[in-house]
């Protein structure tokens, strides 16, 4: 587990580039308040020995952290870590059985119930003090779904958001952990040199999106988005490589883990082009964790010597 | 690049204390107790009462069957009886008890050390004097040499596999044997491939081990038909169906043995038994046994006669250390841990390991976390955690078809579990139930 938070590390120090004291007071609420509730509750109300020490809470924290904006009011960023604890986690019986990410669990119930304050993205101005009353705007996704929804040409959108350099180094409005596609893959990196995760996940959700985005981008370049836009955009990289891959609640087989990942890319993208919302990795990573028992069930690895019925 | 098997497998720390020490003979017990069943099959039938004078490589008990093996006396003494006596499974079992008089060997036993090369028994014969011998698979398996060698109608074997893997931590005495007895081990190689009809042999050694590659390697030049294989250390090579895959490409079907896709194996050490009965006419009454441990003084690979108590290897090693936690009887991966030191060495003793207390100690136990580490170490491609689970909730059927019984008991599984599950105690006893199940249904 706390390789994971080493390979966080990158993000959130870029966050603090950007965004400044807001993602340090994000984080410090968020991590203390998923360790506060997850001692608490095992302790009072499951009277076990509490285990906050095996680190889960502390990357739940995180990841949390991740999914906000970096001025969401402290109250709501308390409220999303007793969600994500206590509903997504202690609910099911604590570490190892929970079906649905926490993190994933917490943050959608914010979006749902504070919507307004969960997409107001504080623009990225270097390092500063200032909380609450940072400038605020849209994302590039944001942007974009609203421009094609008001029939802009995609060309004419680009012009408004930042190159596709800049959003590669964090050069953007959105939450903390989804911005600096630099630093999500060097923490992928190291997850794979330290084998803590594989990379089968991580890359069928980023291949599936890429081909199915690159698809209707060459249908029709000046209605859809290229594929890199949208890889390096609302947090898909953030969802395949550290909330898709959570082990509890991603698939055991090699083959189950590419039927999820890919789910995940046609989720994701369906939402993105068709659905409501603006982003949709995180519908599509909570989506398909509900698939995952099944996945289990079906899917097994190959046996040794297995007899082919052929 | 060096061969290994392609699925699975872990690296645990190799430990191998004892490599550098030379087989020595260990001094002669007072009193051997031998149990009639430590082979795979049906226990021997003792031949031999309370009372009898018995010499070194006199037969004591009886085969009692085509699986079963003979057992001959290690010692020359008095028979003081025959009844039941704790082994390493910790449960009484009936034994031989000699008390040691002398050390007089049956006249029959050629005990001059000349190599003998020439191979004048038929392949009929050599069989059966294996199986007169008492030879059983001496990696730790003991399932009866002659059993294997006996291919039924309709398979053809093409290749011989030794097995010279030793991928247990710790153990050194396949390793010492090949670095000492190569040319007996080499020649006892040649038999087995007359018994079997093949004029091609590999020896599979991990890399670990790169002065009994070169050793046997020299010396194969004058053996024809003998290759030896560097193998990628990798735990655990050592089982028939994951070397056979490494050396020569061949999965062997679930449920099925090696020689249904053309290949038998042996361990190195059977081998040089194979050798001794054939050409020395010397039954199986003495095995190489590791005895080792951290804090072991004297690390060492004793020469043991059948029927020895553990008590005195521990004692010629510089005796228990102080720290001592438990006592494995086998290696760290797949050894079981004994609770005596009165237990006899048999067969399949291939190493006592002594471990200190604080590298017994068993991790914290948490729920599992799904972490699928242990599917992606499973050799065999089983889903442990899964096998676990329902062996807690004692599901024989849903076991069966998720494949127990082609779990081989490696331990990869319970090694690299991070929530700390001895995940293959479990699997072990779901398996050991399901086997009932399938045996009573036949
Ligand atoms: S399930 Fe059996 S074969 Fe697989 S790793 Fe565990 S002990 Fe080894
Ligand atoms: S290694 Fe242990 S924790 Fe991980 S899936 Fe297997 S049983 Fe569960």
């Amino acid at each position: 587990m706390f390789d994971v938070v080493i390979a966080m590390l990158p993000v959130l120090a870029i966050s603090i580039y950007f965004f400044g004291m807001g993602a340090i007071i994000v984080t410090l609420t968020a991590v203390v308040s998923c360790l506060a509730f997850e001692w608490l509750i095992q302790k009072y109300m499951l009277k076990q020995e509490p285990s906050i020490t095996d680190g889960s809470a502390l990357v739940t924290g995180i990841l949390l952290a991740f999914n906000m904006p970096t001025n969401l009011p402290i109250g709501i960023i308390i409220i999303g870590s007793l969600v994500a604890i206590g509903v997504g986690k202690m609910s099911f019986g604590g570490l190892g059985n929970n079906p649905f990410n926490p993190a994933l669990v917490g943050r959608v119930f914010l979006l749902i119930s504070f919507p307004v304050q969960m997409t107001s993205w504080p623009v990225p101005t270097g390092f500063s003090n200032s909380y609450t009353d940072a400038v605020t705007g849209a994302t590039p996704l944001g942007v974009m779904k609203e421009g094609i929804g008001a029939g802009e040409s995609v060309s004419a959108i680009m012009d408004k958001i930042p190159s596709h350099m800049e959003m590669f180094y964090g050069h953007m409005g959105g939450s903390m952990g989804e911005i600096a596609a630099v630093a999500l893959l060097l923490g992928f990196a190291y997850l794979l040199i330290r084998k803590v995760i594989t990379w089968h996940i991580p890359i069928s959700i980023i291949a599936t999106i890429a081909i199915f985005t690159g698809i209707l981008w060459m249908v029709n370049p000046e209605a859809n988005a290229d594929p890199l836009f949208h890889l390096l955009t609302g947090g898909i990289l953030l969802g395949a490589i550290f909330m898709a891959t959570d082990y509890v609640t991603s698939p055991m087989s090699i083959k189950g883990m590419w039927v999820y990942g890919i789910g995940i890319g046609v989720i994701t993208v369906l939402i993105r082009v068709f659905g409501a919302y603006p982003e949709g990795v995180s519908f599509a990573i909570l989506i398909m964790n509900a698939f995952v028992p099944l996945i289990n069930m079906y899917i097994k690895p190959k046996r040794f010597g297995e007899i082919k019925n052929d | 690049m060096l061969k290994t098997f392609p699925k699975g497998g872990v690296h645990p720390a190799e430990d191998k204390y004892s490599a550098n020490n030379a087989i020595e003979t260990l001094p002669l017990p007072k009193t051997v107790s031998i149990p009639i069943a430590q082979h795979i099959g049906a226990p021997s039938k003792p031949v031999v009462n309370k009372g009898d004078k018995v010499k070194v490589g006199d037969k004591i008990a009886e085969s009692a069957g085509f699986v079963s093996a003979n057992i001959h006396s290690s010692v020359s003494g008095i028979v003081v009886k025959v009844d039941n006596v704790m082994d390493s499974t910790g449960y009484k079992r009936p034994c031989v008890v000699i008390d040691v008089e002398g050390d007089e060997w049956n006249e029959s036993i050629d005990r001059s050390t000349d190599l003998k090369k020439e191979i004048s028994l038929t392949d009929k014969e050599i069989i059966n004097k294996i199986n007169e011998s008492g030879i059983v698979g001496l990696g730790g398996a003991t399932f009866p040499s002659h059993v294997k060698l006996s291919v039924p109608a309709g398979k053809r074997i093409d290749v011989l596999i030794i097995n010279g893997v030793e991928c247990e931590p710790y153990l050194t005495s396949d390793h010492r044997l090949m670095l000492e007895k190569a040319e007996e081990m080499l020649v006892g190689i040649q038999i087995l491939m007359k018994a079997l009809g093949v004029n091609s042999a590999l020896i599979g050694i991990e890399n670990n081990k790169p002065d009994a590659i070169s050793h046997l390697d020299t010396l194969v030049k004058d053996y024809p038909g003998i290759k030896v294989h560097a193998l990628k250390v990798q735990y655990p090579q050592g089982g028939e169906k994951q070397l056979i895959k490494a050396l020569i490409n061949r999965e062997v079907p679930s449920g099925a043995l090696p020689l249904d896709v053309g290949a038998v194996v042996h361990n190195v050490g059977t081998a040089l038994a194979v050798y001794e009965a054939v050409q020395k006419n010397k039954p199986l009454f003495e095995r190489v046994v590791t005895l080792t441990g951290k804090s072991v003084t004297k690390p060492s690979n004793f020469m043991v006669r059948i029927g020895t108590p553990v008590t005195d290897l521990v004692e010629a090693a510089g005796g228990l250390p102080e720290d001592t936690g438990k006592i494995i009887n086998g290696g760290p991966m797949m050894g079981k841990a004994v609770n005596s030191l009165e237990i006899p060495v048999v067969k399949g003793t291939s190493g006592i390991l002594i471990m200190p207390a604080d590298l017994s100690k068993r991790k914290k136990e948490s729920d599992c976390i799904r972490c699928a580490k242990c599917v992606s170490v499973c050799p065999q491609g089983l889903e442990p955690y899964l096998l676990n689970k329902l062996a807690l909730l004692e599901k024989n059927d849903k076991l069966e078809t998720g494949g127990v019984m082609d779990c081989i008991e490696c331990g990869s599984c319970s090694y690299t579990c991070p929530a700390g599950l001895p995940l293959l105690d479990y699997i072990r006893l779901g398996k050991s139930r399901v086997s009932q199940i399938i045996r009573s249904r036949k």
